[in-house]
């Protein structure tokens, strides 16, 4: 019985949630690409949300993963899935590789790839994650709102939002009183 | 690892999950069915008797079983229990799981098959946040020591979101079944589905804004400690008098929101028989239709029991002891039973709305959606942090 309880302990340490989350979201990451079918697509997506979501449980970031699930999850990729559906875009043909595509995609990946190892490399990351890393909603709030630091760079960001929103609405409008 | 912890979560989610059936089936089903019976002047179902034939087989003392309950059991209490339907959703039940599971040619399998169970784990899922009682001390039963438990499975600090964000998940469900069934009327009604619920989405995030705003947390449990030590969130009229018609606004808009999210009439357009056959379910059959059903019924308890922690107050009665965190079993029980009767009688209100409404039209189910529910709960936010701000500068 001891024998039991010591594996089970052991396959429900912390390390263990994150490879599984972890998995998961490349893996899924992997599938959106490499599906043909843009609903299987999309779906995958939205099983990487969810991974991505866990992460953040295992970072304590509860507010980050739910927002997670019901931003990402919940409403972008409903739409997603209702332009897919509406447009009625059938399976994908066989790919051709185009040779100025595979050229430039898989060096834009290296660098990209050199420039996450190497910030990874020299960053001065914290051991150990303890339950006050990233801490409550409240915390965030504070960090976002009430001590300044961030408030212009956030609320810069939404006015971007904004004026991508306008522009959406401004091209689809089809003539302009 | 905390064993003890695991162990009290599965039983709690086990007897969550057995209450949450049964409510499906009696509040839910055969009260929906004697309550429209009443209203269009109907009886209902009234046929089904008690299954003495089935206590036959019973081993042994199976025939004398059957005997007894013909000749001394059934004539006494069958008037009554057919006259209520009582067995008619378990033989509801038995014919689901009997029929041929039938699936059509032309679908896309995969997704035909998953949809169902998109449908109903979500609506199951978010019963797991809801506090459905303060606590039950046991203490010490048998030599093991259970102590206090908390009458909720997962007290979240973000409970609220958690449930909103699962809420979401529930439509891929309905939207994949339109989609898999590869047919024109289910498809128009997972088109349909899919706009809705991201539209009332909104509506009901941002109807709740104000909760947090006077709160200040939001944790489920909080919300309900918040009520218990003032007033109802409904009408707060304790702390924030100015704040009644605000509250009792948000409550509106985020029951009409519920209604719009458990595709409730008036808002049932996904599935609007008179115009779609039967919408995204057309194309389905036996069990797996009645896994839509389920969700869709389990879906509408949980929003009920939402509406209930958010603002009439959880388990809390305003009357002596009853607002305290219960401190002997009894007055545990009467906490679950409190919640349990006021969750009823929301979805009492449901039923009853669902027959007495016509329903919208898509283009009014949307325009209400966006240009009346969504402006009015922005500004409901704005007044509210307004009044709250000006509170705390005095």
């Amino acid at each position: 019985m001891d024998r039991i309880t010591d594996i089970l302990n052991g396959l429900l340490t912390y390390n263990t949630a994150f490879y599984v989350f972890a998995l998961m979201t490349l893996a899924c990451g992997i599938l959106v690409v490499t599906s043909r079918s843009p609903v299987t697509s999309a779906m995958f997506l939205v099983l990487t949300m969810i991974g991505i979501s866990g992460l953040f449980v295992l970072l304590n970031a509860y507010f980050l993963a739910a927002v997670q699930i019901l931003v990402y999850a919940g409403a972008v990729m409903v739409l997603f899935l209702f332009v897919i559906m509406l447009l009625n875009i059938g399976e994908e043909e066989e790919r051709q590789w185009n040779k100025f595509a595979l050229t430039t995609g898989s060096t834009g990946f290296a660098g990209l790839t050199c420039l996450l190892l190497l910030t990874i490399w020299r960053a001065d990351l914290p051991t150990g994650i303890g339950s006050t890393t990233v801490g409550s909603t409240k915390n965030l709030g504070n960090l976002l709102f009430t001590d300044g630091r961030f408030l212009l760079p956030f609320e810069l960001v939404s006015l971007v939002l904004l004026a991508a929103m306008m522009g959406v609405i401004l091209l689809s409008k089809k003539e302009i009183k | 690892m905390d064993w003890g912890f695991i162990i009290s979560a599965l039983v709690k989610a086990g007897i969550v999950f057995g209450a949450a059936m049964t409510a499906f089936a009696y509040a839910g089903v055969m009260a929906e069915r004697k309550i429209s019976a009443a209203i269009q002047d109907r009886i209902g179902p009234n046929r089904v008797p008690l299954p003495t034939p089935l206590m036959a087989a019973v081993p042994l003392l199976g025939p004398i079983l059957a005997k007894l309950s013909a000749t001394f059991v059934a004539p006494l209490l069958n008037p009554v229990i057919k006259g209520l339907g009582l067995i008619q959703p378990a033989v509801d039940g038995v014919k689901a799981f009997t029929k041929e599971d039938y699936t059509p040619e032309h679908v896309n399998k995969v997704y035909f098959w998953i949809a169902p169970m998109i449908v109903f784990i979500p609506s199951v899922v978010i019963l797991a946040v809801i506090p459905f009682g303060s606590t039950l001390p046991f203490g010490e039963i048998a030599g093991v020591d259970i102590g206090t438990q908390k009458m909720v499975i997962a007290d979240l600090n973000v409970g609220i979101l958690f449930s909103f964000g699962i809420v979401s998940l529930s439509v891929y469900g309905i939207v994949l079944a339109g989609w898999a069934s590869n047919s024109k009327f289910p498809f128009l009604g997972g088109i349909r589905a899919s706009a809705q619920m991201v539209s009332y989405e909104l509506a009901m995030g941002l109807s709740i804004v104000p909760i947090f705003l006077i709160v200040g947390e939001l944790n489920l449990s909080g919300i309900i400690n918040y009520q218990a030590e003032n007033s109802w969130l409904i009408a707060p009229y304790k702390e924030h008098l100015l704040l009644l018609p605000s509250l009792f606004l948000s409550c509106a808009i985020f029951t009409v929101a519920i209604f719009a999210e458990t595709n409730r009439l008036p808002f049932d357009l996904p599935e609007a028989e008179t115009e779609l056959v039967s919408g995204y379910n057309t194309e389905y059959g036996s069990m797996k239709f009645a896994m839509f059903f389920m969700g869709e019924y389990i879906a509408m308890i949980a929003g009920a029991a939402m509406i209930v922690t958010l603002f009439l107050g959880g388990w809390t009665l305003p009357f002596g002891v009853l607002d305290d965190q219960a401190t002997s079993i009894w007055a545990g029980l009467a906490h679950i039973g409190i919640f349990v009767t006021k969750v009823v009688a929301i979805l009492w209100v449901m039923v009853w709305v669902r027959w007495m409404m016509p329903r919208f039209r898509y283009d009014q189910l949307m325009d209400l959606g966006w240009r009346t529910v969504l402006p009015i709960a922005i500004i409901n936010i704005g007044v509210v942090a307004t009044i709250l701000f000006f509170n705390h500068v005095k």
